[in-house]
């Protein structure tokens, strides 16, 4: 029985929606009456966005290529537009940018429903930000959502054009073709953030290697989109090196996707190895840092959709994942 | 719901996941177990009922709304299984839930710990040697505890804790942490000891020694089952020998048996006299009769004299469960010749059987709430101790009552038997998930320093959580995710 959209407010004041697989976590600063009206535009637009996708479900799963059709509902566009520029030579389909690219939707009609200062919307760790010039988020990363602990944090100013984040790797929710821990992607949209993450997690591989367990990613879910492909099921002890240079894999990737503006930045972890890519050399991008052991952030567990539902206000930035600095 | 071959299609959502058995749809909410779609939150409501304490029912949204009543309504409970943890835990628990109960809002702090000090405390009933105390228990071969001290019919182990889970090579670490994961949720697992038997061990089963099943817990010692019995084996035989690694009883001997004017035998025992008709250290320990390295019970008695005893005297030679029995005849050279059972004696053996319990494995896991766990009940740990000790704040886990230890700290014990099915957890540290729950008065909360800010109505929980929990059980351990 189709269950309808839910929606709720959690007792810190964040808007939760939940419809099938999609939870979405939500806050927004702003004159009060304008919060409300955000919610109830978010409320609206979600009322439909699942229905929405899966009248194109197939088509969304199979892979992108140059030629593909477009799709035509609003969402759908944004994951093609996301994924079309990065589908030559590369295996990748519309479904690796749908988490960000509903957070993208929702944050859209929210900001076009009334002003706010900044507003985040979190879909299970892929998170659209809206900022004001002045307004920052400060993000958590963490790698194993089986044990969620703060390995960095990143602070994003409005005045940086980071407007997404996102995260994949093969201990999340969805299959990855690689062996990274977590990517963790700043984009310039969601949509951008969470399929460049999944390419990048993807590079992060050491092929052939008798650590890592794999499995054709249908003989665990008869409809991936990822059909016969061989998916990452489990990853055994790795010798430093072979760490070393399975991120150094991913590294190449994440470089390449940063020179043709898929991503501005991006953390690479794996077992307890963190590598950077476009953090440093250019100022005003997020301050990535690893191994911060500062106030604690962390959206691992949001990631894994597992707990939507999360604390108070004051402290709610840090842990649904984003932390104000006004 | 639609059922294809062995996979299931979802039809909670539009995206008709189909589902194969033991995978969960594109949500992670629904998943495939044995063939029926069931739902599998994060979280598991447990309807507290009066039935083997705390025995999980389906619990649905349209159920009765929360009435207030804590005493005469099966009260449904927030548990912390699957309700995942904040470590490091300054942050506050991931759920706070407050309900109000008689204008009271109660807290319940919920949390799973992850616990780098825990382990297990067995307590196998045999009588069987499973070991020399002290001596080293290993499963896969790994050391991951030791035989600690033989009590009442049963012979404790202690397994787990900080050293073996950290102290020790990286397999010992794992393979300790999967021992005392799988003995938590139930699981058969074979132990060995160190010069001594290997033993499979499953919570709430009999034990298995070398192989045998143990059926039976001793009815007593052997001095404690001439006691029971003295008086339904006086004048129907003329000694009893109740064979005992630990205390062998003689009924000639025993006060027992005096009382009730029994003739001396002139039967001398091996081992030590402890007191009239009571021996320590007959044989050494081990598998055999009692709980000794013996097969043939006549190897400790030493002879009878010849002054005392008389030709055509009977024995009865009984183990402790009954299990084994022996009786004998003295012939003309004072030599004990096994004959077969009387009719009347085998009818006091049976009784023996009959009066022991049923041979189990309890498995007690122990875990100590550290400051960090405490923290994210309450921005100052200490209190939340002191809370405990002053019986302000109940202590559960996974729903189920714990023993507290005196002394510092918050150091729990807690029968796995009570929690709901795989309501343990790992992590790779290695460590153990645990469900924890503190629940206390919404004042007395805010008076620890409570994250008070981040308490959630119950019901707000139970109408985002609560849809139901498969055939009634709780299963927190998520299937393998896919993805849509």
């Amino acid at each position: 029985m189709r269950m309808p959209p839910q929606q709720s407010r959690l007792a810190d004041g964040r808007l939760h929606l939940h419809d099938g697989p999609i939870d979405l976590i939500i806050d927004a600063w702003g004159e009060a009456s304008a919060v409300e009206t955000a919610y109830a535009a978010a409320c609206r637009r979600f009322a439909t966005i699942l229905d929405e996708l899966c009248t194109e479900l197939s088509l969304l799963r199979s892979q992108a290529t140059p030629t593909s059709a477009r799709p035509s509902g609003v969402v759908a566009r944004r994951m093609a537009d996301a994924v079309t520029p990065l589908c030559v030579a590369r295996f990748i389909t519309p479904m690796a940018a749908v988490a960000g690219a509903v957070a993208e939707e929702i944050l859209r009609a929210m900001t076009t429903a009334a002003p706010l200062w900044r507003a985040y919307v979190n879909n299970g760790g892929d998170i659209a930000l809206h900022l004001l010039a002045d307004e920052s988020f400060t993000i958590g990363m963490v790698d194993r959502p089986d044990r969620p602990s703060l390995i960095g944090r990143s602070a994003i100013s409005g005045r940086d054009a980071i407007r997404g984040v996102a995260t994949s790797g093969w201990r999340g929710r969805s299959f990855s073709l690689g062996i990274a821990d977590a990517v963790t992607v700043l984009a310039r949209s969601a949509a951008q953030a969470d399929a460049a993450a999944t390419l990048v997690a993807n590079a992060v591989d050491l092929p052939g290697h008798p650590a890592v367990r794999r499995a054709p990613a249908s003989s665990r879910d008869p409809q991936s989109d990822l059909g016969e492909r061989i998916v990452t099921i489990d990853v055994g002890p790795l010798a430093q090196d072979e760490i070393d240079c399975a991120l150094a894999a991913g590294l190449d990737e994440a470089e390449r996707l940063r020179r043709d503006c898929a991503l501005e930045a991006a953390a690479l972890q794996l077992c307890g190895r963190t590598l950077l890519c476009g953090v440093g050399g250019a100022p005003r991008i997020g301050n990535l840092t690893a191994r911060d052991s500062g106030k604690a952030i962390r959206f691992g567990e949001l990631a894994l959709g597992l707990h939507p539902v999360q604390v108070g206000r004051r402290d709610a930035a840090e842990i649904g994942g984003l932390d104000g600095h006004r | 719901m639609a059922e294809i071959d062995d996979k299931i299609r979802c039809d909670a959502c539009p995206v008709l996941c189909y589902i194969r058995p033991g995978m969960s749809g594109a949500c992670d909410r629904y998943a495939n177990r044995n063939g029926e779609l069931v739902r599998v939150d994060p979280h598991v409501l447990l309807e507290r009922t009066l039935k083997d304490g705390g025995e999980v029912v389906p619990f649905m949204n349209r159920a009765r709304e929360w009435s207030g009543d804590i005493v005469n309504a099966p009260a449904p409970i927030v548990t912390a299984i699957g309700a995942g943890t904040t470590y490091p835990d300054y942050k506050p628990a991931p759920f706070i839930v407050s309900s109000e109960v008689d204008g009271v809002d109660m807290v319940t702090v919920v949390t799973e710990g992850i616990y780098s000090y825990c382990g297990v405390k067995l307590k196998i009933d045999t009588d069987r040697h499973l070991g020399a105390e002290c001596a080293t228990v290993r499963a896969k071969g790994e050391p991951v505890g030791h035989v600690t001290t033989g009590e009442y019919g049963s012979q404790m182990l202690s397994l787990g804790g900080v050293n073996h889970l950290t102290h020790g090579g990286k397999k010992e670490g794992r393979v300790t942490c999967e021992t005392l994961l799988d003995l938590c949720n139930r699981k058969a697992v074979e132990l060995t000891v160190d010069g001594g038997a290997s033993v499979i061990v499953e919570a709430g089963k009999p034990p298995v020694v070398n192989g045998q099943i143990e059926e039976r817990m001793r009815v007593g010692c052997g001095s404690a089952t001439i006691g029971m019995f003295a008086k339904q084996w006086y004048g129907k035989v003329d000694e009893v020998v109740v064979v005992d690694d630990h205390i062998t009883g003689v009924l000639s001997e025993h006060q027992a048996g005096k009382l009730l004017g029994a003739r001396d035998t002139g039967i001398k025992m091996k081992g030590r006299r402890s007191t009239p008709g009571r021996y320590f250290h007959v044989a050494e320990p081990g598998t055999g009769w009692g709980g000794a390295n013996i097969s043939d019970p006549l190897e400790i008695v030493a002879g009878f004299d010849r002054k005392v005893a008389w030709p055509g005297m009977t024995m009865l030679m009984v183990s402790t469960t009954g299990d084994q029995h022996a009786f004998y005849r003295l012939d003309e050279s004072f030599k004990p010749i096994e004959a077969s059972l009387p009719e009347n004696l085998r009818i006091s053996v049976e009784r023996i059987r009959e009066n022991c319990e049923p041979a189990l494995c309890s498995v007690l896991f122990m875990g100590g709430a550290g400051g960090s766990l405490r923290a994210g009940v309450t921005e100052n740990p200490v209190r939340l101790t002191r809370s405990v000790r002053q019986a302000l704040t109940t202590v559960t886990a996974g729903g189920a009552p714990v023993i507290v230890w005196p002394g510092g700290g918050i150091t729990f014990m807690v029968d796995v038997t009570l929690l709901p099915d795989n309501a343990f957890g790992y992590v790779p540290t290695p460590a153990i998930v645990a469900p924890i729950e503190f629940t206390m008065r919404l004042d007395d909360y805010a008076a620890l320093g409570g994250h008070v800010d981040h308490v959630r109505p119950l019901r707000d929980i139970l109408a985002q959580h609560a849809k139901k929990t498969p055939d009634g059980i709780g299963a927190t351990s998520a299937p393998e995710r896919s993805e849509a």
